[in-house]
């Protein structure tokens, strides 16, 4: 409680207690450098890890997980969590897929808004059994996690007697869309790209943006400013939807096929990638470059897993095992910092 | 204080009706006078013994689970510790060892990995719930690291009596006994013991519980080793039941269990439910299941059944505290 | 003569069982310090949360800038330029300075509704400029002393052009020097014509700024002077309402042996080399300033927070303490500050909570024995006199004094006979605190050795045998019985010497 110092200079740069708290502010660094040395360690076992096509690859699978890490992170960054965006994923993808199968002439761009647009139905569901339900987060998307599986399964089985959305029900537009290029980008990173330029600049440039920050930083302290709590932390869960409908759509142009167990496990992919790239679990901290990083180490791991020739079994072992080390270290790290915080005290 | 007193007496009748576990009782009584005039067979004493086996493995879980709910804590990764040790024992007895030595490591496996949550978290004070998140995760894929994509079958005819066995000739299955003892020995531990006193302390301030000497670490530790324990032997009981394991065994069965306990009213953020709720709503979520089972129902209907009434008994929980809240201020 | 900006007419305000202020009238002059004093409890916060929006008053009107108000939230209020800055700052630690100041009205681009961060940066440098010019704007708060954030948020309240600026006991955490840089802050403020509300226990800083006083007492406005007609023993005498000797019903007591003692415990960052021994029928009174580092070291010999080093003796005999648990077996009790977090649990019964550390006495191999528990519960619950409807009222339905009596009582109800207690009587009305001072002092004659922390001079003067006074983490000063004097024991606790 009772940090003080005894003058008001900023003391001493040099030793190793400040330098602690100048990392604080650079965990993107940290990231960063933990992505290089895997990258080193991969090639150095498996030549084919750095050519361009392997990249190409890594590209193309990383592009749907990065796309709803940056939901997941807001969500997050507001204290909560979203563990509904796998099922959520494969219910949009299965709802679009439907209507995608019976109707040959929509254009892809459609398809995606209509993606969004379900998913933001679905975001808009969590939002509000967590705001306006005032149901802890966790159990929230707990529920509506089975429950948006439940349904995809339902609406299978009335629409499409149970039968699987697959290639040939789909139009070659579609099918295509995912893979092909835009000034030599694939489309599906390009669309990565432009989320990311867009929920940049949100987060850091708009009033909104730097209030889900402040919210997750201090909810008592926005509440006394006259933050609009309960739009700041709804707001988070239907991007999250928007971003998760747009991936379900991506997700069944990538892998030309829509089952009812599409996404399953994947929310945990994402929470991953999330914490992998530096985002508080408590709340009030993450970078969209934090995250970016994140999806690529899990997308670098995933591949890697292929190329060294490692069971696939090993994945899910793998990503506890990641997450385990990413909240431990996180721990330590701000152990470190508080404690070079008390030490600024001459006691 | 007079004002206090009053609002206390009036309200002794109504908040019988009001408290939870009344209000489970009286739901589970009318569905089953409906079910039961819709179903022929319903009522069948075989039938209603044989619906047990598939709420024992999850209720005695979730027993465990509510004393670590009322803690305020969260134990994610109950589901994949029965499928971790469940495929750690079939992989020792496809080894050659002796099933019942299997059995063991199996209960041995389970208890560990329980022991290995309560260990980081209550060392370097994480939150349960994103630790039993990654070891959600890391028991499971341990799994299948073990088994791959291999099924393991033909265990001893003396080994399925744990999970498909009927006491003598009756038509009591042997699982269901074990739940009751477990039932009534757990609703005693938590409300008759200092033990049951110090979970509710340390769910409704951890703080003042500590500085009041409470063992909180231990008692942590303790909790989260009984679930990784209890997990091991509700996968020991399943695979007995199924006769054989694959690694996915038991998927999803951490929301089946948390969702039983909150409907129990054992309140998320800990220190308020009841172990005669959590009772009542497993019997009630069997039931459910049992009846659906007879309309030809599928089972991914009963996802959205559990998920929604996860949702809605906290919605109707809350609902009616800020509705008690509200007359109290007005009176 | 200057004019009156803020105008409170007949303020009421009934909380369930308690009429927290009752009848109050109160003005605020622009450019004046306006000091408000009084004892915990007396209705200082009550009356600003009042006039910041957080409360509504039963009764009463309130006049702003010459207008009848109603604030429909406490952004209003804001917004209209009145701010707070409390004891605590309401601050995003995960933020840099600039957005701090800034959030809630970020100035933006109504199309591209980006944030203009130049603007934001420079105005934040200038507000700065008066304040710290070594807070940089895109510094983040984590690495800010408290005293820095304070300034932060006066900054914060100077670009909202606040015409009234309310400080809740701004000082209670800031060394010497920074107090006074933060007085010349409030003088440069006021010759800017802002109003300010200055809440302060310190009364000798309530001389050095205020321009008026006024004394609060039980909810009731006593009086409001002008600073140069009180006296600090008048002001004293307001506050208290009675002589001060009925207040320290203190008994004398032959000391007996020696009990506790504490040896270079020491814990980086916290205290330093701390060193005193406890006897037998003994209250040694703790003084300091608030953060100087008392409750630090009661933790650490209750085993909360562990020490780095030193020895703890109990009767002779070197322990190692690493829990409460350990602590309590040891016959140590320590009833906590902040009472509703870690002194008492709100939600749930009288009973439960003095049970709590005496549950392997009420029951039997783990069993818990319910009527020995109500039988306990009801023996101490009387003897400290709570007032509840019954033992299984919830402790969070009962007035702050009888929360304390709780926090207290289960203490009493274990075998503990060595007692740190921590600001005993913080927050209760003064009834409550003669009562908790007969207590303590009847306890110690009674053989149990009392370590008091305290914060408040008249209190540790009038309850204690022994004085120990801690600045900045050391030890500065230990006055035997008697030899104690006002000046002396304020000196040894804001004394920058070592």
């Amino acid at each position: 409680m009772a940090k003080k110092d005894n003058n008001f200079k900023k003391t001493d740069t040099g030793n190793s207690s400040s330098l602690m708290l100048k990392f604080a502010g650079f965990r993107e660094m940290g990231i960063f450098v933990f992505l290089i040395i895997l990258v080193i360690v991969i090639s150095i076992r498996s030549p084919v890890f750095l050519t361009f096509e392997n990249i190409y690859d890594i590209g193309l699978d990383t592009a749907i997980l990065a796309i709803i890490a940056v939901g997941e992170m807001m969500v997050i960054i507001t204290r909560g969590i979203d563990i509904s965006v796998g099922t959520g994923l494969g219910l949009s993808g299965m709802v679009v897929a439907l209507i995608l199968a019976e109707n040959w002439w929509i254009p892809p761009w459609l398809a995606i808004l209509m993606g969004i647009a379900v998913g933001a139905i679905l975001g808009s569901f969590n939002g509000l059994l967590i705001v306006k339900g005032k149901i802890p987060p966790i159990i929230a998307t707990l529920g509506t996690m089975s429950v948006f599986r439940g349904i995809t399964f339902i609406i299978n089985f009335q629409v499409a007697g149970g039968q699987w959305v697959s290639a040939h029900n789909l139009s070659d537009s579609f099918k295509a869309f995912a893979r092909s290029t835009f000034l030599k980008i694939p489309n599906l990173i390009l669309i990565a790209i432009i989320i990311y330029i867009i929920f940049y600049y949100f987060l850091n440039h708009t009033v909104t943006g730097r209030q889900i920050y402040a919210v997750g930083s201090s909810p008592e302290s926005a509440k006394v400013i006259g933050i609009n709590i309960d739009k700041i932390t709804f707001l988070p869960y239907l991007f999250t939807g928007m971003l998760f409908g747009m991936g379900g759509v991506l997700w069944v142009s990538r892998y030309t096929a829509a089952q009812t167990d599409s996404g399953t496990g994947f929310e945990f992919t994402v929470i991953t990638a999330v914490v992998v790239g530096g985002v508080a679990i408590a709340g009030g901290s993450g970078s969209i470059f934090g995250i970016l990083l994140g999806s690529i180490i899990i997308g670098v791991i995933n591949n890697a897993v292929h190329l060294i020739r490692v069971s696939p079994f090993w994945k899910l072992a793998i990503y506890g095992f990641i997450i385990l080390l990413a909240v431990i270290v996180d721990k330590a790290i701000s152990r470190r910092i508080n404690k070079a915080l008390l030490e600024r005290r001459k006691i | 204080m007079e004002m206090i007193d009053k609002s206390k007496k009036t309200f002794s009748v109504k908040s019988f009706f009001l408290r939870w576990e009344v209000l489970l009782l009286l739901i589970f009584i009318v569905y089953n006078i409906i079910i039961i005039f819709t179903t022929p067979y319903y009522l069948d004493i075989n039938n209603i013994f044989d619906m047990t086996f598939i709420f024992t493995e999850k209720g005695l879980v979730a027993l465990i689970m509510a004393f670590i709910i009322i803690t305020g804590n969260v134990d994610l990764s109950v589901a994949s510790i029965m499928g971790l040790s469940s495929v750690a024992m079939a992989a020792s007895y496809q080894a050659g060892v002796n099933i019942w030595a299997a059995f063991l490591i199996g209960l041995l496996i389970g208890t560990s990995a329980g022991f290995l949550n309560g260990m980081i978290i209550t060392r370097l004070s994480l939150p349960a719930i994103i630790i039993t998140l990654a070891t959600y995760s890391f028991y499971r894929g341990i799994a299948y690291v073990i088994l791959g994509n291999e099924a393991v079958s033909g265990f001893t005819k003396k080994f399925s009596y744990i999970g498909q066995g009927y006491i003598g000739n009756s038509p009591v299955p042997f699982p269901l006994i074990i739940f009751l003892i477990i039932a009534v020995i757990s609703i005693i531990i938590l409300h008759r013991t200092t033990f049951g006193r110090m979970v509710y302390a340390i769910g409704l301030n951890e703080k003042a519980a500590f500085a009041s000497g409470i063992p909180i670490k231990k008692i942590k530790l303790l909790l989260f080793t009984l679930s990784g324990f209890m997990s091991g032997f509700a996968g020991m009981i399943i695979t007995s039941r199924i006769g054989n394991t694959r690694p996915n065994i038991a998927t999803g069965f951490e929301l089946e269990i948390i969702t039983i306990v909150i409907l129990g009213g054992v309140m998320i953020t800990g220190g308020v439910g009841n172990m005669w709720g959590v009772f009542i709503s497993i019997v009630l979520i069997s039931t459910i299941r049992y009846g659906l089972g007879f309309h030809n129902v599928p089972g991914q209907i009963m996802l959205v059944v559990t998920g929604g009434l996860l949702i809605s008994s906290i919605l109707i929980n809350n609902f009616l505290k800020t509705f008690v809240s509200n007359r109290v201020l007005k009176r | 003569m200057a004019e009156n900006i803020l105008e409170l007419k007949n303020i009421s305000k009934q909380f369930p069982g308690v009429l927290a202020l009752d009848g109050v009238d109160f003005d605020l002059k622009e450019g004046e310090v306006h000091a408000l004093v009084g004892e915990n409890g007396a209705g200082k916060s009550t009356l600003v949360k009042i006039i910041t929006g957080i409360y509504k008053s039963t009764e009463g009107n309130i006049i702003y800038k010459g207008k009848e108000i109603e604030w429909a939230n406490p952004l209003e209020s804001v917004m209209e330029g009145i701010a707070a800055i409390y004891q605590e700052p309401t601050i995003f630690p995960d933020l840099n300075v600039a957005e701090n100041i800034f959030m809630g009205h970020h100035k933006f681009n109504k199309y591209t509704r980006k944030i203009r961060w130049k603007e934001l940066y420079d105005k934040t440098r200038e507000l700065m400029k008066n304040l710290n010019p070594n807070i940089k704007p895109k510094d983040r708060i984590i690495g800010l002393s408290l005293a820095e954030r304070q300034l932060v948020e006066i900054a914060k309240a100077l670009s909202m052009e606040a015409k009234i600026i309310i400080m809740d006991e701004p000082t209670s955490a800031l060394s010497i020097s920074e107090s006074e840089e933060l007085f010349s802050i409030i003088e440069n403020l006021k010759q800017d014509g802002k109003a300010i509300l200055f809440i302060s226990h310190r009364l000798e800083d309530v001389f050095v700024v205020a321009d008026r006083v006024t004394v609060f007492r039980d909810g009731k406005l006593i009086g409001t002077k002008d600073i140069k007609d009180v006296t600090n023993e008048s002001l004293i005498e307001m506050m208290v309402g009675r002589k001060v000797k009925d207040l320290f019903p203190k008994i004398d007591v032959k000391q007996g042996k020696e009990v506790l003692r504490i040896e270079n415990l020491s814990k980086k960052g916290n205290f330093k080399n701390v060193s005193f021994s406890l006897h037998e029928g003994e209250i040694l009174g703790f003084y300091g300033l608030v953060g100087a580092g008392r409750t630090e070291v009661a933790k650490a010999i209750f085993g909360m927070d562990l020490a780095d080093s030193g020895k703890i003796f109990i009767r002779g005999k070197e322990k190692k303490i690493r829990n409460p648990d350990q602590a309590i077996e040891m016959g140590l009790a320590y009833v906590p500050e902040n009472r509703d977090e870690e002194g008492i649990i709100l939600d749930t019964d009288i009973t439960t909570n003095i049970s709590l550390p005496i549950l392997e006495s009420v029951s039997n191999f783990g069993w818990l024995d319910k009527n020995a528990e109500i039988k306990t519960a009801n023996k101490y619950s009387e003897m400290l006199e709570v007032k509840a409807s019954g033992l299984d009222q919830k402790v969070m339905n009962l007035s702050g004094g009888n929360k304390q009596k709780v926090s207290l009582a289960k203490w009493l109800a274990s075998k503990s006979k060595i007692l740190l207690f921590d600001e005993p009587t913080k927050g209760i009305d003064v009834g409550a605190k003669a009562a908790v001072h007969k207590f303590i002092s009847e306890l110690a004659s009674k053989g149990f050795a009392i370590l008091m922390i305290s914060s408040e001079l008249p209190e540790i003067m009038g309850m204690s045998d022994n004085i120990l006074v801690m600045h900045e983490g050391l030890v500065t000063n230990y006055f035997k019985k008697g030899e104690a004097t006002r000046e002396k024991i304020l000196q040894s606790a804001i004394s920058d010497k070592k």
